[in-house]
């Protein structure tokens, strides 16, 4: 198994990801820089946070025009697992392989902090390691995390089951004053409607090990490398 | 040929910028401004005499890249 991590200039989530996936899951890695044309055989896709671009013009919109992105898309449309988290998740939206876009969050300041998110659809290759309704507790980092689109997107979004992750309190309750950023209806993560490819604002490669004191973001990119497997 | 572009949000799109600077606005006593929207503005130079051929260029830019047609809407004028 081979999991793919596009670098672009501005990356730095990039290692994080490299280690949770080599060292903590025990998988082949490969760092695929953004000038590159060919995703060279992997078996999913990782577009990493950081600010690539210096997030000029919008976040994600210089990024989704890097030469890579043709064959992310290939990829995708392919059937092949993307994962975008947060910055990654941005450029997935700007490239239309997720709809909508971010705004600025609501509060207008950058948020560094731990939020609850809970599961709300276990049966995807992003969740399968995880109980329905379950709460996680994994970091966001972000100034432009606040999700929107025009309400007939949402209605589709809500009724296809493709929100899979919402802001909450610890104890599962997804209300306003759970949601960090402003968000509509508390999204924190979305899936296409194919259920391949997922962008989520939080990040999991920063609590996927004990000696960090959650691991919680671990079960994300272990149900990846399980549904990998079984395939 | 000169273009300048300006890319705004749309109406109803919350503006968390403009509503920081209204309410700073506010506290220095200027009391009668509502509704402030921050936008972007661009300037370039195009190496273009024909203004019909200019202005697709330019739309072609605001549609693919300088404006997210989601939530922004654009505007230009061509000079020279």
């Amino acid at each position: 198994m081979k999991i793919g991590i596009v670098v672009f200039p501005g990356s730095n989530c990039d290692h994080d990801c490299e280690h949770v996936f080599k060292d903590v899951l025990g998988q082949d890695v490969t760092m695929i820089w953004h000038k590159e044309t060919s995703l060279a055989g992997v078996d999913a896709i990782i577009l990493p946070g950081g600010f690539s671009y210096g997030d000029y013009l919008r976040t994600g919109a210089i990024a989704r025009f890097s030469p890579v992105m043709n064959a992310v898309k290939e990829f995708a449309s392919g059937g092949g697992l993307v994962l975008g988290i947060c910055n990654g998740f941005q450029i997935l939206l700007e490239a239309g392989l997720l709809p909508g876009t971010m705004l600025r969050n609501k509060s207008l300041h950058f948020i560094c902090r731990e939020t609850c998110i809970k599961v709300e659809n276990a049966a995807t290759p992003f969740t399968n390691v995880c109980r329905s309704g379950q709460v996680l507790k994994i970091p966001i980092a972000h100034a432009d995390g606040n999700y929107y689109t025009d309400p007939v997107t949402l209605a589709g979004l809500q009724a296809n089951a493709q929100i899979i992750f919402r802001y909450s309190t610890a104890d599962g309750k997804v209300t306003p004053e759970a949601c960090p950023n402003g968000s509509l209806d508390n999204i924190a993560g979305i899936r296409n409607a194919e259920g391949n490819v997922l962008g989520m604002m939080p990040h999991p490669e920063r609590c996927a090990e004990s000696i960090l004191g959650n691991e919680d973001g671990r079960t994300i990119l272990l149900s990846m490398v399980e549904e990998i497997r079984k395939a | 040929m000169k273009a300048k572009i300006h890319v705004t949000l749309k109406q109803g799109i919350l503006d968390p910028q403009g509503k920081a600077i209204e309410h700073a606005l506010d506290s220095l006593g200027f009391k009668n401004v509502a509704n402030v929207r921050v936008g972007k503005y661009m300037e370039l130079d195009l190496d273009q005499n024909d203004r019909a051929k200019a202005e697709a260029e330019v739309k072609g830019m605001c549609e693919k890249l300088l404006a997210n047609t989601i939530i922004e809407e654009y505007r230009y004028e061509l000079q020279g």
